[in-house]
């Protein structure tokens, strides 16, 4: 941090300003000559928490398929389907259990448990073919897409919220003053609020568990240069699947999250690959930090756009990714 | 090689032989439905309305047997496109019933143009251009607009419930602005506003800053969705745990979404709306009709009653059935005469009496409803009044009627 301040000093300022102003904007109560230029506030503070809990689901599904590119060199382009899977899955279990936990829990296992198959039996045979492997990916995205219509249908889906989760919390966020002077206070759907947590827990556990662990040594290692690790007697393979299982079981848990607080149908599958692929192409594929500010801005540029411009909300994140890769193409936050 | 090349020769040569065969015994009736996508559950419900009359007609029509080949679109116009290519040249259909949503609709008016032998009955698209601007002569709309839906919708909104500065959230494609466009215009002149117009792409998944975006001075808010989207929106509604009051678009408070599971729909009790069909309506016709619908579906795998879906698939073929009687079943002229005793046809549908007008485009009944709960827990469709004979300019004069332009994001202004 201390290092980043003395090599860039400009671009420091420039950041602490704008961190300044967002909570200034955040916390302040808005002058009518504000309301004027950016809205009312109440608009602005609910695209800005709306984008960061979707930045939260990004992350999830996007954190996966980072570290499994970072490893394998395997851009997995049935991710996608592996969330939609994991959301269906958790629907059923839902219906079923009438537990929303239980749903998240059978869906990170089974849907790791695919990622286990894939590897093993796919992508283990065709190593260092990375054309191959990406081709592979594409078709079982394609037969996993056509599996689920055939079960599902073509119905929307939603994962019902348990009643722990329901309903809206008053922030202590003044959006406005009456004319009492009294304060008005935000509410906010709570279900928003614990996806937002528990997407920060897991990513801060991930980081532990990367920086502060054997295993997520070897992790590191093996992102770094496989080969040499695998010379050094570490049976790689092992490796392989375990962080293949894990990010399919995030793709997976993340569907039932998405399915959650959105909705499931056919064609999500695309939607949420197609936001992932740009979420790591603006962080930089195979950083998990760099997962996590991708989508944060993925999420925002989504929600600012679709209040502030909608007719170009969905040109917006492409714009940004056409921008990150004319001017930083290794992205945000990689190393090299 | 040699052995090979034969044999697939003559597997051939008898495939193109029986597909000959059952050209000249059975007719192909072409489906479009939307079976993906944010409507999939209405077009579900359209397929079932068509499979009803055809189980009804004993599978004849003007004493032909026929068969029907479903395709599915996903409320595109080019998704309704492929599906038409794919009857027309793959199928080989002569009559396509469908399709469902209006921007499917305006592209298949353009489309039958070209394919001038086909006979096209649309299913349940309700835009505004596709039977007004250059319609086509072989597109048949035995169903109202989306603005011919909302006829009087404004003025009783207005005077009935005191809605005097509403906003609106609707999909951004053509049967919502038509919609938007039918309302506005009774609502606007009747001296109400229209404070703010939110346009959300088909297939939203977030509405949480739409429902942020909501201005707190209003007495109601317009909501123009449809399938998925329109349950979605309830259910985050409820979590933000707003109050606000609604009015429904014609397929907001559809059985589509009234049969929903989950319980953010019942958000929508005391709703007015106005639209094709009124569920609770007492009509000897309609009662007989939820009937026949109730009694061709286990419970599970359909809507509590049937919906504007169902019903106006369910008249299209219908209304086929009518002019096939007549010209006995011979489209072997490329449908001319089919085509000319489909323009005169006069049906006595379940939904009131309809006939077309000359551009081929239903002059029908409208009817306003209000969303009231059964004692079962359903939700259903309060018949508040019906609006008979509603034309496509909605009564007014053609010249005033082109004059306040088509329907669009903007179109028309709210002026009192």
């Amino acid at each position: 941090m201390s290092d980043f301040v003395a090599r860039r000093p400009i671009w420091s300022l420039v950041i602490l300003v704008a961190v300044a102003l967002l909570l200034w904007l955040v916390f302040s109560v808005w002058t009518p000559g504000m309301e004027a230029a950016f809205g009312r506030k109440r608009v602005f503070l609910s695209a800005l928490f709306n984008g960061i809990t979707l930045g939260a689901l990004y992350f999830l599904v996007a954190s996966g398929f980072t570290l499994i590119f970072g490893l394998m060199r395997n851009v997995n382009l049935a991710h996608g389907s592996l969330y939609l899977f994991g959301g269906y899955l958790g629907y059923s279990i839902g219906e079923l259990t009438g537990s929303w936990l239980v749903a998240l829990l059978v869906a990170f296992v089974v849907v790791g448990l695919v990622g286990v198959l894939m590897q093993v039996f796919l992508f283990r045979w065709m190593e260092g073919q990375d054309l191959r492997q990406t081709l592979v990916t594409i078709g079982l995205s394609i037969i996993f897409a056509d599996l689920l219509l055939w079960s599902y249908g073509g119905d929307t889906f939603q994962v019902t919220t348990p009643d722990w989760l329901s309903g809206p919390v008053t922030l202590p966020l003044a959006v406005a003053l009456r004319s009492n002077g009294e304060a008005v206070l935000m509410t906010y759907p709570l279900v928003r609020i614990a996806i937002l947590v528990g997407a920060i827990v897991l990513g801060v556990l991930m980081w532990l568990a990367l920086n502060r662990t054997r295993v997520g040594m070897l992790v590191r290692a093996g992102v770094d240069d496989r080969d040499m690790l695998s010379a050094t007697g570490v049976r790689v393979q092992l490796v392989f699947v375990m962080v293949f299982a894990f990010g399919a079981g995030l793709a997976g848990l993340a569907g039932v999250v998405g399915g959650t607080f959105q909705s499931l149908q056919p064609g999500e599958d695309t939607r949420i690959l197609l936001s992932s692929l740009v979420v790591v192409i603006v962080g930089g594929m195979g950083s998990i930090p760099g997962a996590a500010v991708g989508a944060l801005i993925v999420g925002l540029a989504e929600q600012f756009g679709s209040v502030y411009m909608p007719t170009y909300a969905v040109m917006l994140t492409f714009v940004i990714m056409v921008v990150v890769l004319a001017i930083r193409p290794q992205g945000l936050a990689a190393r090299r | 090689m040699r052995k090979a090349l034969m044999a697939a020769v003559a597997a051939c040569s008898l495939l193109a032989a029986s597909s000959v065969a059952n050209a000249q015994e059975k007719l192909k009736i072409g489906v479009m439905a939307t079976l993906s996508g944010a409507l999939t559950s209405g077009g579900e419900d359209g397929v079932r309305g068509v499979q009803i009359a055809a189980k009804e007609l004993g599978n004849k029509l003007g004493g032909r047997e026929f068969e029907l080949i479903v395709t599915a679109t996903d409320a595109s116009p080019d998704s309704a496109l492929r599906a038409a290519r794919k009857l027309v040249e793959q199928d080989k259909v002569q009559i396509i019933i469908g399709p469902l949503s209006g921007s499917e609709g305006i592209a298949m008016r353009d489309y039958s143009k070209t394919v001038p032998n086909l006979v096209m009955i649309n299913g349940s698209s309700g835009a505004l251009e596709t039977t007004f601007v250059n319609p086509s002569p072989n597109f048949f709309r035995f169903n109202s607009d989306g603005a011919m839906w909302m006829a009087g919708l404004g003025e009783y909104v207005l005077k009935d419930k005191g809605y005097k500065r509403i906003s609106i959230i609707a999909e951004d494609y053509s049967f919502p602005y038509t919609q938007v466009f039918g309302f506005a215009l009774g609502y606007c002149r009747a001296g109400g506003q229209i404070t703010q117009r939110q346009w959300v792409p088909l297939g939203t998944k977030d509405f949480g800053s739409v429902i942020a975006n909501i201005p707190d001075d209003v007495d109601a808010v317009f909501l123009g969705l449809g399938g998925g989207d329109s349950v979605n929106f309830l259910n985050q509604y409820s979590q933000t745990g707003g109050k606000a009051k609604f009015i429904g678009g014609s397929i907001m408070v559809d059985q589509t979404v009234l049969s929903s599971k989950g319980a953010a729909k019942r958000l929508l009790v005391g709703t007015p709306s106005s639209g094709g069909v009124a569920d609770a309506w007492d009509d000897p016709r309609w009662k007989a009709w939820v009937k026949l619908y109730q009694e061709s579906f286990p419970a599970d795998k359909r809507f509590a009653s049937p919906s504007l879906f169902a019903t106006n698939y369910y008249n299209a073929v219908k209304a086929l059935a009518i002019a096939m009687d007549k010209v006995k079943g011979d489209i072997a002229d490329g449908g001319a005469k089919l085509r000319a005793e489909l323009a005169k046809v006069e049906l006595d549908a379940p939904n009131g009496k309809i006939k077309l007008d000359d551009n081929r485009q239903a002059i029908a009944t409208t009817f306003i409803t209000e969303v009231a709960e059964l004692p079962n827990g359903d939700l259903t469709n309060k018949f508040v009044r019906a609006v008979p004979d509603v034309t496509q300019t909605l009564g007014l004069s053609l010249d005033a009627f082109k004059a306040v332009g088509l329907p669009s994001r903007t179109n028309p202004e709210c002026k009192p």
